[in-house]
């Protein structure tokens, strides 16, 4: 008899996500800052740079997508905070009824929903051509919808009730205590609702475009460089775009540690 | 103020829960102005529910709860002039020490008066300024020993500090009462211990009522100037730490404070009680013939040599316990604890003696007969050392019996009740005597008899497994006399044991 064994290591393991990361995250990384930074014929140039933020087009772009991902993730809160609390604090007993109601659209083809909603605002609306901005608000809002509810529904689930009631019992009334409580402590999950909205709100350009909004986002701004073959500027507005991502995930962990380091407290 | 004044009264409260359950039935109680009470008793007791009436989380089903004479039962809690130490601290975890405290102060309007220009005083609501709330915060921190915490983060307190941090945000409000539900439970012996004495003074400097939740029994002796011992929603007995531990007045407080050694026992004489097959001298007074349980302290069992005491047992066990000596003897079927500095060596023959003082009696309360029961495949239960004819369909309600003795459902399911176990309960107007052994469910023997102005009260017992039938009757029967039960099927009423523990 022979004595075959296999035997992973740890490292072994990761070999597979390795080479997809080498593959499809860093090579393009790669790829797209070496764009950003040449010209034409390869060399060194901070052209594409002075480019783009000299470019009213582009910063116009770059607004009009940060207002409108904005809207968004306003509008998605104002309807998400009061549907999460009922679900995670109130006894309604349909709750189960009305989170699936809110997960359902996501198991829909995204296309589908979109055309759907298109028809449903010609109705509403009669030419929908017409109010661009709208539309895609309650597009996005549509699409992203779930993405804030989810968050906020942790985090208002987690809440210790007894902080309510300490809250109550030292004089706040209702109100008060959640202003004084509720919504402080549900902050992480506004945080993270609000990632989860603004970002890809900012590039979703397929949205726009099935509900006839013309306006350039980030996303169609990209688009439109490549398709003229313009691989430099292209990928310096992908790179500003990381750029912004990257620091406002950069703030929001902030402000989620902070409140993580309060909640280990009292678990202890 | 009236140190004698009731600051806060419970009359009649009810508490019963949406699934039905009767959490706090029928509780009457007065606290006195500056009183420590304790409400003491197992989990699941309603001590905590009877505490959330206070603090307005939960509102009584019925009855009142008076504050100062007023109701405050259907008041919300911002409107209570109590406060609450909660069992998990629940301190704010987005805001520091300092905030932590202040939260109750912030919140408070106190009334000022003013004189205007023309001469005519007037009040108005003001908020408190900041210097008034650093100077409360920084003597409520003083308070509880955690001066210079206020800018320290209530994550990187300790338990104890955090424990300390939630009694000074009670207590820096001034409320009149504050209620602290199992406020030392998350904290280890030796900290508790020092926290209790720290409770204590703090309640002397303070003069404020204390409303303490535990189920330790120590802990509620050593604090309290009250205790009020609860059990499945209903108080057994209100008194001082002494009285409640020297004269408890049913078995449960007796089984519940402290060790004790309870046994069934007959008043024989004036003054004498027998039980363990021994007579004793007491200084309760009862009635000839009563039938009472006897408690004796562990500690007060004095150990002797084999022919001094007054019972003899064999020790089968010794287990040193620091300050004393915790020894088992058994005498016969009994097993007495007994609490000793010195010790006896396993196996020997020793002596008990026990003096009058240490021998407390209870009467023994029947209301109703309680036993364990099974059903048989002929429907009927077995229970007592008999069997009966019952009506099982008061098992379920709406339900009925078809043709095979299958119990049907209202919903029209099919049971088998054979071999379930119930709890069967009888009235003692319920049963009556007959001399034909053959005529009823069960038979047993008259082993005592009670006149009680009108009626006799019976105790029959069955020979088999010694049960206890206990009955009302008008007639006279002789102890001693062989007779047989009968129960009315209509009367025994029976009830499903539960299947799964609940807390």
């Amino acid at each position: 008899m022979t004595d075959f064994k296999i035997s992973f290591s740890r490292k072994q393991l990761c070999i597979p996500y390795a080479v997809f990361l080498i593959l499809f995250v860093i090579a393009p990384l790669v790829v797209i800052v070496y764009y950003a930074f040449t010209n034409g014929q390869g060399q060194f140039s901070f052209a594409n740079f002075t480019n783009f933020f000299t470019s009213t087009n582009a910063l116009g772009t770059l607004l009009y997508s940060f207002a409108l991902a904005a809207v968004t993730s306003l509008v998605c809160l104002v309807i998400a905070y009061p549907t999460a609390y009922i679900l995670a604090r109130s006894g309604f007993k349909r709750k189960y009824v009305l989170l699936m109601l809110f997960i359902l659209p996501m198991w829909i083809n995204f296309t589908l929903r979109i055309t759907a909603l298109k028809e449903i605002l010609s109705v509403l609306e009669g030419n929908i051509s017409a109010y661009p901005f709208l539309n895609s608000v309650i597009g996005m809002t549509y699409d992203f919808l779930p993405f804030m509810i989810l968050p906020l529904y942790t985090s208002l689930l987690k809440l210790d009730n007894s902080l309510l009631e300490a809250a109550s019992d030292l004089g706040a009334n209702k109100l008060t205590v959640f202003l004084r409580v509720t919504l402080p402590l549900s902050v992480p999950g506004i945080i993270s609702g609000i990632t989860m909205v603004l970002l890809p709100s900012m590039t979703n350009y397929v949205v726009l475009d099935m509900l006839y909004n013309s306006t350039y986002i980030m996303g169609s701004l990209i688009g439109s460089y490549f398709s003229a073959y313009d691989w430099h500027g292209g990928s310096m507005i992908s790179l500003v775009l990381l750029v912004i991502i990257l620091i406002v995930t950069l703030i929001t962990n902030r402000f989620s540690d902070k409140d993580t380091a309060g909640n280990r407290g009292t678990m202890l | 103020m009236n140190t004698n004044e009731n600051i806060i009264e419970l009359i009649d409260v009810k508490k019963v829960f949406d699934d039905e359950t009767i959490a706090v039935d029928c509780f009457n109680l007065q606290i006195k102005k500056g009183e420590f009470v304790t409400f003491l008793g197992p989990s699941g007791c309603g001590k905590t529910t009877t505490l959330r009436m206070i603090a307005g989380f939960e509102l009584p089903t019925s009855g009142k709860i008076l504050l100062n004479g007023e109701d405050i039962s259907r008041l919300p809690p911002n409107k209570r002039p109590v406060n609450t130490v909660f069992q998990k601290y629940a301190l704010f975890p987005h805001l520091n020490v300092y905030e932590n405290i202040a939260f109750g102060l912030r919140l408070k309007k106190t009334e000022h008066t003013y004189v205007n220009g023309e001469g005519n005083s007037y009040k108005k609501k003001e908020r408190l300024s900041k210097t008034e709330i650093d100077k409360k915060v920084k003597k409520a921190l003083e308070i509880v020993d955690l001066d210079g915490f206020e800018k320290r983060s209530v994550a990187t307190l300790s338990g104890g500090q955090q424990q300390r941090i939630a009694i000074a945000r009670a207590i820096v409000n001034e409320p009149e009462i504050l209620l602290l539900d199992e406020p030392l439970g998350a904290l280890d012996l030796k900290m508790r211990k020092e926290m209790q004495i720290e409770l204590k003074k703090m309640h002397k400097k303070l003069g404020i009522t204390f409303i303490y939740v535990t189920h330790d029994q120590e802990e509620a002796l050593t604090m309290s100037d009250k205790i009020v011992v609860i059990n499945d929603g209903d108080i057994q007995q209100i008194g001082t730490p002494t009285e409640i531990y020297n004269e408890p007045v049913n078995t449960f407080v007796a089984d519940f404070i402290g060790e004790s050694n309870i046994f069934n026992g007959a008043v024989v004489g004036k003054l004498k009680v027998k039980f363990c097959g021994a007579t004793f001298d007491c200084l309760d007074d009862y009635e000839i013939n009563q039938l009472v349980d006897v408690v004796v302290r562990p500690e007060d069992i004095k150990i002797c040599n084999p022919d001094e005491g007054q019972l003899k047992g064999k020790v089968v066990s010794s287990v040193f316990k620091g300050v004393h000596y915790e020894i088992t003897v058994e005498r016969g079927k009994f097993e007495i604890i007994i609490q000793s500095t010195v010790t006896a060596p396993v196996g020997n023959t020793i002596g008990l003696r026990i003096e009058p003082d240490g021998i407390h009696l209870m009467e023994k309360v029947y209301t109703v007969n309680k036993y364990h029961g099974e059903i048989t495949k002929n429907n009927t239960v077995k229970f007592g050392d008999g069997e009966f004819e019952c009506d099982l369909t008061q098992l379920y309600g709406g339900s009925h019996l078809d043709e095979e003795g299958y119990l049907i459902t209202s919903q029209g399911e099919k049971i088998d009740l054979t071999g379930v176990e119930v709890d069967v309960e009888i009235d003692t107007h319920d049963i009556t005597m007959s001399d034909d052994t053959e005529a009823g469910g069960a038979q047993g023997n008259i082993i005592s008899m009670i006149y009680k102005g009108d009626h006799y009260r019976y105790i029959v017992r069955t020979e088999e497994n010694e049960e206890d039938y206990v009955l009302s009757c008008p007639d006279l029967w002789n102890t001693g006399d062989l007779v047989s039960l009968i129960i009315p099927k209509e009367k025994i009423k029976l009830c499903l044991k539960p299947t799964g523990e609940n807390d």
